[in-house]
């Protein structure tokens, strides 16, 4: 599969997806699945010019992802799949079927969400979405770069490392 | 910061944004080298949210009344959210890819709009950059 990575993160596409977990993986194009995002065409253009030029990018809703996905997954060049939040990609898993692993990559500090690492909060709703897609057998790990450790979602859940 | 060898000091003229200790980093040197980091605000986008990083930009923006925004990566979520308050701004400055070449010329260009100083100021800053090779 040339999806390397399935990635949870609020702030979409930035230094860490394009520079940290780009260069060191060569990676070659993006998937943003946001609902919101690909709706505009001031959004699209604007997470366009944050991409260094030898990066494709793809946009789409949810429903377009789940649709897409195994063009995406067939492409042969090593790509990241990126959504801005847990209720994205586990609709996205279910409709799907194919993902087999989840990266939290930065879901930051809002109301009624409780710190889990430095760069993981959490709502109650959201931790039991996140163990529901656990249990469904995707490996769910937070990891915010790739020289970090990944921290096994039942650890992220306790709370104790942070 | 450095204390400015002014009587009166002068508000900030430019918002330094960009990742860890980056901005920290760039306007200690700029104090170091002359004395003006007073006229640039740091901002490090460090474990905030995308609207946290919007707020904090805005917050300077009106406090400071400054015109012009430096980020470190065009790619970068400070640079993201530079954009977006540009977008509603239209007599906002936005540059990236900031080094301190960048910034030393920034602060001395007394003459100009913000807009010309910037400008002047990634010219010097491209031109700074430059390899090296066989010494």
């Amino acid at each position: 599969m040339a999806i390397l990575l399935y990635r949870i993160d609020d702030r979409l596409i930035h230094g860490q997806v394009v520079v940290g977990w780009g260069q060191p993986h060569d990676i070659r194009f993006l998937v943003l699945v946001d609902d919101l995002v690909a709706s505009s065409d001031w959004e699209k253009e604007l997470y366009r010019m944050a991409i260094p030029p030898e990066m494709e990018i793809h946009f789409a809703d949810v429903e377009t992802a789940i649709r897409e996905h195994a063009r995406y997954a067939s492409d042969p060049r090593p790509g990241i799949l990126i959504t801005g939040d847990v209720t994205s990609m586990l609709r996205l898993v279910r409709g799907v079927k194919a993902i087999g692993s989840v990266n939290l990559g930065g879901i930051h500090h809002r109301a009624g969400r409780e710190e889990k690492l430095r760069y993981v909060f959490l709502t109650p709703d959201e931790a039991e979405q996140l163990r529901a897609l656990e249990a469904s057998g995707v490996e769910v790990t937070a990891q915010d770069v790739p020289s970090a450790r990944a921290r096994p979602l039942a650890e992220v859940l306790d709370g104790v490392s942070k | 910061m450095s204390e400015s060898n002014d009587a009166e000091t002068e508000k900030p003229k430019a918002i330094v944004v960009g990742h860890g200790e980056f901005s920290a980093g760039l306007v200690s040197a700029v104090g170091q080298i002359c004395g003006l980091a007073d006229k640039l605000v740091v901002l490090s986008n460090t474990g905030m949210a995308p609207g946290d990083i919007e707020a904090a930009i805005r917050f300077q923006l009106v406090r400071t009344g400054a015109r012009v925004i430096f980020t470190d990566l065009p790619g970068g979520s400070g640079t993201i959210a530079a954009r977006r308050i540009a977008k509603e701004n239209p007599d906002l400055v936005l540059v990236t890819g900031v080094n301190l070449a960048t910034l030393l010329d920034f602060v001395f260009n007394s003459a100009g709009t913000p807009e010309e100083a910037a400008r002047a100021a990634a010219e010097r800053g491209k031109a700074s950059l430059i390899v090296i090779e066989r010494g």
